[in-house]
C-alpha cells in the first residue's frame, strides 16, 4: 500500500517535470512565431476572442455570409466559406462553438486581398460556425448551425 | 518537390487561389486507438500568401482544421503569369513553401 503510493508519488513528480521542460522547449519558438497561444488554447469563445480581437462583444450583421453543410457526415472534414461585403475588413476568424478549443482559424487580409475565405475544419459535435469579422475597432458575426453525424475531434 | 498545390486563376479583375497542403494536423487531444496514448499535438500555426511580393492573406490556425488542409481567397490586382507563394509553418517549427502563376 505504502510503496503503491509512492510510486504513484514518483510517477506525479515526473510527470510534472516533463511539463516543465516542455514549457521551456515551447516558449522561445512561440514568442518568434507570433502565434496567438491564449487566444487558439482558449477553452471558451470569450477568452479566444479576448485574446485574438481585443474584445469579446461582436455585433450580429447578416452581411457576413458564411456556407457550411447543413448536415456533416464526417465532422472531421466540414468545408466552410465565409465572405463579406463590409468594407475595410481586416481580419475573419472561424469558430466552431462546442470543441474544445472553439477557435479554429484567423485569416489577417492586407493589401488587396478580398474578405473571402475558404477552408476545412473539424467539428466535435453539432454546433454552431461562428465567423467573426473585424472592421477597424469594431467586430461582427454570424452564425450558421452545422449537425455533425460522426465527430472529427477523434477520441 | 512540395506538397503544397496551388491553383490560381484570373477572372475579370479577381484572382482566386486555391491551395491543398500535406500535413496531418494532429490537435494533440487525440488518442492512438492500439496504444491509448495521446497523439502529440503536430499542426500548422502559420500561412502566409503572397501575391509577388505583397502579403495578401496571413492565416493562423489550431489543431481544428481539418488534416491535409484546404485553403482558398481571393485578390485584386493580379495579372496572369504573376507568381503566387503560399508558405506554412507547424508547431514543431518545420516549414514548406511553394508558388505558382496565376492563369489567365
Amino acid at each position: 500500500m505504502i510503496d503503491a503510493t509512492r510510486r504513484t508519488l514518483l510517477k506525479g513528480s515526473l510527470a510534472a517535470g516533463s511539463v516543465g521542460v516542455a514549457a521551456g522547449l515551447l516558449a522561445p519558438r512561440l514568442a518568434l512565431a507570433d502565434w496567438n497561444a491564449a487566444a487558439f488554447q482558449a477553452k471558451d469563445i470569450p477568452t479566444a476572442l479576448t485574446g485574438l480581437m481585443g474584445s469579446d462583444a461582436p455585433e450580429t450583421s447578416d452581411r457576413i455570409k458564411i456556407k457550411a453543410p447543413d448536415i456533416a457526415e464526417n465532422g472531421a472534414v466540414v468545408p466552410v466559406t465565409v465572405e463579406t461585403d463590409l468594407e475595410g475588413v481586416t481580419s475573419i476568424a472561424i469558430i466552431a462553438s462546442k470543441n474544445q478549443t472553439p477557435l479554429i482559424a484567423s485569416f489577417d487580409f492586407s493589401g488587396s486581398a478580398i474578405p473571402f475565405v475558404s477552408t476545412r475544419i473539424k467539428m466535435a459535435e453539432t454546433a454552431d460556425v461562428v465567423a467573426v469579422v473585424k472592421v477597424g475597432d469594431k467586430l461582427y458575426q454570424n452564425a450558421k448551425s452545422v449537425k455533425v453525424t460522426i465527430g472529427g475531434c477523434g477520441g | 518537390m512540395s506538397d503544397i498545390k496551388i491553383r490560381a486563376s484570373l477572372s475579370g479583375d479577381e484572382t482566386t487561389v486555391k491551395c491543398l497542403m500535406s500535413h496531418p494536423m494532429e490537435t494533440g487531444m487525440r488518442k492512438d486507438s492500439k496504444t491509448g496514448e495521446l497523439v502529440p499535438a503536430h499542426f500548422i500555426e502559420e500561412v502566409v500568401c503572397k501575391h509577388k511580393d505583397e502579403v495578401v492573406l496571413t492565416a493562423n490556425w489550431s489543431g481544428g482544421v481539418s488534416k491535409n488542409p484546404y485553403l482558398s481567397f481571393k485578390f485584386k490586382g493580379g495579372v496572369a503569369g504573376d507568381p503566387i507563394t503560399v508558405t506554412w509553418t507547424d508547431n514543431k517549427g518545420e516549414t514548406q513553401s511553394a508558388s505558382d502563376q496565376i492563369k489567365g
